[in-house]
């Protein structure tokens, strides 16, 4: 056991944080935990590190990942999350490409890794349903096989930023006799085939997110299954571990705790700064003792990765808290802002008038963060869920 | 003791239940929410004509002869239908600053605003006062009988569609002294008044507002030093906005326990899930917590000011946490649903969030019942 960072690691920080001061792109710099920007602000960064071969930490070399240690990969998200960059989308980067690479073929390999490592080409996530999202195996989006071509026929839902995206990996039933976790695949989808329709769902927070994707008669050459037809449930459940770890979001939770002490130090209570209340500090100090918590279970968590073990159940741990300590988080921060969290900046820049906000500008989020956040503990399956996989994978019950 | 409504009481309820339910559907209110406006004038008048901005006020005073218990039951209708017409601004309280006003003032501003002619905000906070009462920056200089106003309000809800302002400002004394807090009624058109109005994140509408040297008569005096009354007609306010929480609390869970019921995932009704029944249930519990204090501080307004300050205080905190924890339950158990502008369990989530923040924070009023008791307990030890 060991704590200390080595010479190479300290060097490597230096380096990374020198990349990052000059090339992180001027323009995107405060926009970091907005959900409503352009497909070409999203993407920004992520081009940038896939030239450099920066954008994919966590996979093997071979395929274009960094081939750094866990702990440089944590440096890494530390540097990006001090600056509040931009990271690359989880869809791609995260989710899909590791299924492509641990389960696709070579050609599949060929075809798709390098536009997800460039940032060219961006995915989306078409698991849940209307009727399937806790229980995702219920799912009835159904591909029959037609010569060379599967016909996909349903409805999917909450598609993360499908209206942006190239490419789509879908869950679809291919034997509808078979029992429910039998019978899915796991099938890439070119987001400009016929017959695909996305519509956009506003949520509460004003911003457009996600969508509903309907699916009529669209036919998606046999080529793009992954893996074994009917085999789609285990390649969509090891996405899911690894969708999970991403979701702790340590690094970012520690800006974010930096943020809201800078602000608790402008906004004052009775002329002192809040930060100096004792009431205040204290909730700061409890989140942060709960975010060190994480912190070790997540390194942890990687050392036993590194040790050759894959994200099991233990990874569950780290999406509740992760997701618990982001709605503390900016709960905290509007009860900072004080009455200047009511205004609504997002309304203020729709009604015409190009002056964002009144107050603080780092209150004009502020609400609209903490609504917005309420989303973690519900997707990527929901703390209920992580909960049941907790006392039914590791309690036995 | 008896915890039941006059019949006077009941009647309001159900008329105003009534008119909630045929004008003020959620598909109606998110279209009057989006429009320019953001409200009704027309819903205001309706409610002037079924007494309600005359519900609470004394018969000498043009009223029904009603009071607080009558701003509850409105409030809490209110809560239900998530109604963002001014009501807590112009009858809470600036009406609980003109009941106590001068006879003339009465006359004129306290009948108008009965009618429904004339609405009110109430401009105390300021960028920098947090919740501090008599956190005033803002000053008003006496020059012959008149007063001269300066100084900037923050977040001044239903101040776009106010004729009147009530407006605090230093009449003497440093920043935050208890001494040399005034009140004066200030028409939005007078001269050196300019707002830039605003939605807020809950649907309603509020404005930044600025007074530059805005001379005003002695007419428009309620009092030069009077801390005391703005505490009182807060602390009154705070009783009526915890009643709106407690309707707001009401249909959020009524709604949580229908969709549960109804929601199926792994071929049951998620209701049948145990932690989401327990959940529910304090869900529940703390909606009728709730109630309890809310008529505990509405019928503690009369009593002595240290009893009436922890009561207005300790409500206060309850409804803030119990706000909280409903409204964040009510959007985990929709799941996605909960996160969607369509449904409206996540306008009442906001609202719900807002409350919190208004007129003082979990915390300002942790606070100030701390403080409350401790003097308590310092005249008790002497
Ligand atoms: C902002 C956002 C983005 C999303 N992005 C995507 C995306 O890109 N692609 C995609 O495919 N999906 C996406 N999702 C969908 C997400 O995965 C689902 O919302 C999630 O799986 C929950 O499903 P549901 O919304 O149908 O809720 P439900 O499954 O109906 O659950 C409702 C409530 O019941 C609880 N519950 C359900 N079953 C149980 C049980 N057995 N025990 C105890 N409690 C239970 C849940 O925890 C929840 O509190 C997104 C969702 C959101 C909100
Ligand atoms: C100090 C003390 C004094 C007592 N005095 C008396 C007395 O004077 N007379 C008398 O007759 N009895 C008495 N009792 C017994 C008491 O009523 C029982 O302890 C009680 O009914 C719980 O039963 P149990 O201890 O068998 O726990 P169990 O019933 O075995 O429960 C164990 C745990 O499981 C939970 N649980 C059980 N069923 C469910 C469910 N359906 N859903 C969710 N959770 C569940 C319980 O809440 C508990 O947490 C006393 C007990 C104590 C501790």
């Amino acid at each position: 056991m060991n704590l200390e960072f080595s010479p190479e690691e300290i060097a490597f920080r230096e380096e990374v944080r020198t990349f990052i001061e000059q090339n992180y792109p001027r323009e995107l710099v405060g926009l970091g935990n907005r959900e409503d920007l352009t497909r070409e602000q999203f993407l920004a960064w992520h081009k940038i590190l896939g030239k450099k071969g920066w954008s994919a930490p966590a996979w093997p070399k071979k395929y274009g990942g960094t081939g750094w240690t866990s702990t440089q990969r944590y440096i890494w998200s530390e540097e990006n999350a001090r600056v509040d960059a931009l990271m690359p989308l989880p869809f791609g980067i995260s989710m899909v490409a590791p299924v492509i690479y641990t389960f696709g073929n070579e050609e599949q390999k060929a075809r798709h890794l390098p536009g997800i490592l460039s940032g060219d080409v961006w995915w989306c996530q078409g698991y849940s349903e209307p009727g399937a999202g806790s229980d995702l195996a219920s799912l009835k989006t159904t591909a029959v096989r037609d010569g060379d071509y599967y016909v996909l026929n349903g409805q999917k839902t909450w598609t993360t930023l499908a209206q942006h995206a190239d490419w789509g990996f879908f869950l679809c039933r291919t034997d509808p006799s078979a029992k429910q976790q039998e019978g899915i695949s796991f099938i890439l989808v070119d987001m400009k085939t016929p017959g695909i329709e996305v519509r956009p769902i506003k949520l509460i927070d004003g911003t457009h997110e996600v969508n509903e994707t309907w699916l009529t008669d669209v036919r998606v050459p046999v080529e793009n299954l992954v893996g074994e037809e009917n085999k789609g449930w285990t390649y969509a459940k090891f996405l899911l571990a690894h969708e999970r770890s991403g979701i702790a979001g340590v690094a970012r939770s520690k800006r974010g705790i930096e943020r809201l002490r800078s602000i608790a130090s402008q906004e004052t209570l009775d002329g002192t700064p809040l930060i100096s209340t004792t009431d205040f500090a204290r909730k700061i100090s409890q989140l942060e003792i709960d975010l060190t918590a994480l912190e070790f279970t997540e390194l942890r968590t990687l050392a036993s990765e590194a040790a050759g073990h894959g994200p099991g159940p233990e990874s569950s741990i780290l999406k509740i808290k992760g997701t618990e300590i982001q709605q503390r988080l900016t709960e905290l921060t509007l009860e900072a802002v004080g009455n200047y969290g009511a205004p609504y900046a997002r309304g203020m820049d729709q009604s015409g008038s190009n002056e964002i906000g009144v107050g603080p500008e780092y209150s004009n989020f502020a609400a609209d963060s903490y609504f917005n956040m309420r989303k973690t503990s519900i997707y990527g399956g929901s703390n209920e869920i992580q909960r049941n996989i907790i006392s039914k994978m590791i309690l036995g019950l | 003791m008896d915890f039941n409504f006059t019949e006077e009481q009941t009647m309001i309820r159900d008329s105003l239940a009534r008119l909630i339910r045929e004008q003020y559907d959620f598909d109606t209110r998110r279209k009057v929410v989006a429009s320019k406006d953001g409200w009704r004038p027309e819903m205001w008048a309706q409610f002037a004509e079924l007494g309600l901005l005359a519900a609470p006020f004394s018969e000498e005073d043009g009223g029904l002869g009603g009071g607080p218990i009558d701003a509850m039951v409105v409030m809490e209708e209110f809560g239900k239908g998530l109604v963002v017409e001014p009501f807590l601004q112009t009858v809470v309280l600036a009406g609980g600053f003109l009941k106590r006003g001068t006879t003339a003032q009465k006359e004129d501003h306290l009948a108008a605003l009965v009618s429904g002619e004339r609405v009110f905000a109430f401009a105390y906070a300021e960028p920098k006062g947090r919740y501090n009462l008599a956190d005033l920056s803002t000053t008003a200089k006496k020059s012959g009988s008149d007063y001269v106003i300066n100084g900037h309000k923050a977040v001044v809800v239903g101040a776009p569609w106010a004729s009147h302002l009530i407006v605090t400002a230093r009449t003497g004394g440093a920043q935050r002294d208890a001494k040399g807090v005034g009140v004066f009624i200030v028409p939005k058109d007078a001269k050196g008044v300019t707002t830039r109005d605003y939605p807020t994140v809950d649907g309603r509408r509020a404005s930044e507002v600025y007074f530059e040297n805005v001379t005003v008569g002695a007419d428009a005096v309620i009092g030069e030093d009077s801390l005391g009354l703005v505490e009182q007609v807060t602390d009154e306010a705070i009783a009526a906005l915890c009643a709106e929480a407690c309707g707001a609390m009401k249909v959020a869970n009524a709604q949580t326990v229908d969709y549960a019921k109804t929601r199926k995932q792994f071929g049951t009704p998620i209701g049948k899930f145990q932690v989401l029944q327990h959940r529910m249930a304090d869900m529940f519990i703390e909606a009728e917590q709730s109630v309890s204090m809310t008529y505990m501080a509405t019928l503690k307004l009369d009593e002595d000011e240290v009893a009436r300050k922890k009561a207005a205080s300790a409500a206060k905190v309850r409804i803030g946490q119990a706000g909280r924890f409903v409204g964040q339950q009510a959007i985990q158990i929709h799941g996605g649903m909960g996160m969607t502008d369509e449904l409206a369990i996540g306008h009442y989530f906001k609202r719900l969030t807002m409350i919190d923040s208004e007129l003082g924070n979990v915390d300002h009023h942790l606070k100030r019942y701390t403080d409350l008791s401790a003097a308590d307990v310092a005249v008790a030890a002497e």
